[in-house]
């Protein structure tokens, strides 16, 4: 008798998407769910607790992604991912409020709150999925659609200035700043973990194929073809000054981790200023800093008798 | 539905003497309110000011967002987040706040706005009255959906309200709006504010069964359904996107009819619950003046004056302007001769009590643009003309 085994297939990453809701919508070749794969991976490389983990995002491809990942998520409203996440970081300082959207949710009508959170050094971690199109509405320019290329909505090629996004988030604040393509995975994934570890307001750009409506539309081949480009013209640089990080139409992408830096979060400041005018009263709000648990541990310590460290 | 007492951190009990705005951020605080994100408008900042100062003391968080649009976007991720939260802004701020207020009715989030009205359109008077804004509260995001609304006319009520609307935003997981206005918010008057043990606060229905269990939604056209906060472990999707009891996009016909039918009965459903309004001889009385928030404070004075010249009047103050008291003027139109409605507005819930009456009264509409109150000399006009 020619009896199948039962075999039970259980994928990767299960437990950390919600498989129940899979298919997903995007297109084959889109980097999206490239970023999504890393992002997957990170959450179990990382060891942070699942239960205390958000996801926020904004509206568009990218903007679905929070419907997939098996976390508290929140699928918001167009550009307003940012300040959801700040409220939902403040509302409960235990969490690890991950935002991720796209290019035009993130800077084009989110813009101001992109700058602003990165300015209050909120403690999220941002992952702008950037593949320099509307996809969702059928292929519009973007703050970041490099100049020349065509777009549904600058069909006879896009004269306007893009953003270069480390430059922006640098400039704003960001404590940690990096920019990778969907070809380097193990970058992505790491760069997350490490965004993950960081207090403070991280951003993580990847750049990403749009197959469907940026590849056809600029005769750039399929996704295939888009790897290869940032196989050939991805350029690892550390450390690069961000105001050298602008992308041209079909040029060199400079990747890497570009800023790594510390400084206090919106709600050390807080704590801090506090503290300081309010006195012992004040109780902190949130997580204590580390600078303060290190202080009251030397308290705790020198009350016990033991000498100072 | 869990009632307890106030939070004693939050209340500042005794008699004071403070303004709408000031009254509102200690209503806010009672009810437990430990979250505001804002954004600066005259003439609501002082609700603000008053929030920032108050918050280190009582364990609460205030933040200034960029913008109107972040504020009412950071209340939702504060909710969700476990907060009960609130914000405070006027006709220009509103106009901004609408696309998320759509969001906060759809994913079905408590939280509190309040409105100190100003004239409009547009930056229009920002340091005078108004009542401008009664339509948009209940229609101005788009789609088809269902609000709660209260008016205060004093600061007094201000504080009242406010712990009110929290109290609903809890029960029936819907934003409440204080549609109060420069008048009210910058007229200082005393407020006594009660301990702590007499405060009556509901706390908000957390689910705390099974985690295959849970599921955010229930549309079954009533409030009450038990939601969840980021980090307790269930895992929760929320969308704006028509969406089903797990929160995951189903976008049919079929399914919009469901969460439509839901989000506007569970307010519907239970409008008998929801309003209060404050009724004044209207037995025999012949003609009925009907207002709301600091119009009705006008109309007392008319009202004395049409009584001293022997009419029969009686007053009808809308506490809960929406839902819309309907079944009231349906039953009042067939009683009375005439329906008197002031408003610092060219007419706006007058259009309510138009429908409602269906022909049955006249209904006379004493409309006066923004920037100051009535002269209770017109509404007296209105009146004496009403009854003849």
């Amino acid at each position: 008798m020619n009896q199948k085994a039962e075999v039970e297939i259980k994928a990767p990453l299960a437990g950390v998407l919600r498989s129940e809701r899979m298919p997903h919508i995007w297109c084959p070749g889109c980097g999206i769910g490239s970023v999504v794969t890393c992002f997957a991976e990170a959450t179990k490389r990382s060891k942070l607790d699942h239960d205390k983990l958000a996801v926020v995002s904004g509206i568009g491809c990218s903007g679905r992604v929070a419907g997939y990942v098996n976390f508290d998520s929140l699928h918001t409203t167009h550009g307003r991912a940012i300040p959801v996440a700040t409220g939902l970081k403040l509302a409960n300082p235990d969490l690890k409020v991950v935002v991720i959207s796209g290019d035009g949710d993130l800077t084009g009508i989110g813009g101001n709150h992109f700058i602003h959170a990165a300015r209050r050094n909120m403690d999220i971690v941002v992952i702008c999925i950037n593949n320099f199109t509307y996809g969702m509405t059928g292929g519009q320019v973007t703050p970041t659609t490099p100049t020349s290329a065509n777009a549904s909505t600058t069909p006879y090629g896009n004269y306007e200035y893009p953003f270069s996004l480390p430059f922006l988030a640098d400039a704003a604040g960001a404590t940690y700043v990096a920019r990778w393509t969907s070809l380097h995975s193990r970058n992505i994934t790491q760069s997350i973990e490490e965004a993950f570890q960081k207090r403070g307001f991280s951003f993580i750009e990847v750049i990403t194929p749009c197959t469907t409506l940026y590849l056809r539309r600029n005769r750039l081949g399929d996704g295939v073809d888009t790897l290869q480009y940032y196989q050939n013209n991805a350029v690892l640089k550390h450390g690069a000054d961000t105001r050298e990080t602008a992308i041209d139409f079909q040029g060199k992408i400079i990747i890497g981790k570009f800023v790594d830096r510390e400084k206090p979060t919106y709600l050390d400041s807080a704590n801090r200023c506090n503290t300081k005018f309010i006195g012992d009263d004040y109780q902190l709000y949130g997580k204590t800093p580390p600078e303060k648990e290190a202080e009251e541990a030397a308290k705790a310590a020198a009350a016990a008798g033991a000498p100072p460290a | 539905m869990n009632i307890v007492a106030a939070d004693p951190k939050g209340v500042d009990a005794g008699p004071h003497f403070m303004d709408g705005d000031h009254a509102i951020a200690e209503g806010a605080l009672a009810a437990g309110c430990r979250f505001f994100a804002g954004y600066p408008i005259t003439p609501s900042t002082e609700t603000a000011e008053r929030f920032a100062e108050r918050a280190p003391e009582v364990g609460a968080l205030f933040i200034q967002m960029e913008d109107e649009i972040a504020s009412i976007a950071a209340l939702i991720g504060g909710a969700w987040g476990g907060q009960k939260v609130m914000t405070v802004t006027s006709g220009p701020g509103f106009s901004l706040m609408l696309e998320n207020i759509g969001l906060a009715v759809m994913t079905e989030t408590p939280m509190v706005i309040a409105n100190v009205q100003r004239g409009g359109p547009s930056t229009g008077l920002p340091t005078l009255t108004a009542q401008q804004d009664m339509m948009q509260v209940r229609f101005g995001s788009h789609g088809d959906y269902n609000i709660i609304a209260l008016s205060p006319d004093s600061p007094q009520e201000c504080f009242d309200l406010t712990i009110e609307a929290f109290n609903l935003s809890e029960i029936y997981r819907v934003p409440v709006f204080i549609m109060t206005d420069e008048t009210v918010g910058h007229m200082h008057e005393k407020v006594v504010v009660p301990p702590a043990s007499e405060i009556k606060v509901v706390e908000r229905n957390l689910f705390k069964g099974p985690k295959e269990d849970f599921r955010p939604y229930g549309f079954d056209s009533q409030g009450g359904h038990p939601m969840t906060r980021a980090g307790d472990g269930y895992r929760f999707h929320i969308t704006g996107l028509t969406h089903n009891e797990r929160g995951y996009p189903v976008m049919t016909p079929e399914q919009n009819k469901i969460v439509l039918t839901h989000l506007i009965e569970k307010i519907n459903g239970n409008a008998d619950k929801i309003i209060r309004v404050e009724e004044d001889e209207l037995e025999g009385a012949e003609v009925v003046v009907m207002s709301y928030g600091i119009t009705s404070r006008i109309a007392v004075r008319a009202v004395q004056e049409a009584r001293k010249k022997g009419i029969k009047v009686g007053s009808l103050r809308l506490i809960t302007v929406w839902p819309f008291c309907e079944q009231k003027i349906r039953d009042l139109s067939s009683k009375v001769k005439a329906i008197v409605m002031p408003e610092i507005n060219y007419g706006q819930i007058v259009r309510e009590v138009e429908r409602c009456a269906a022909g049955r009264c006249k209904v006379v509409s004493v409309n006066h643009c923004g920037g100051a109150v009535h002269d209770p000399m017109v509404i007296l006009k209105a009146i004496e003309e009403a009854c003849q």
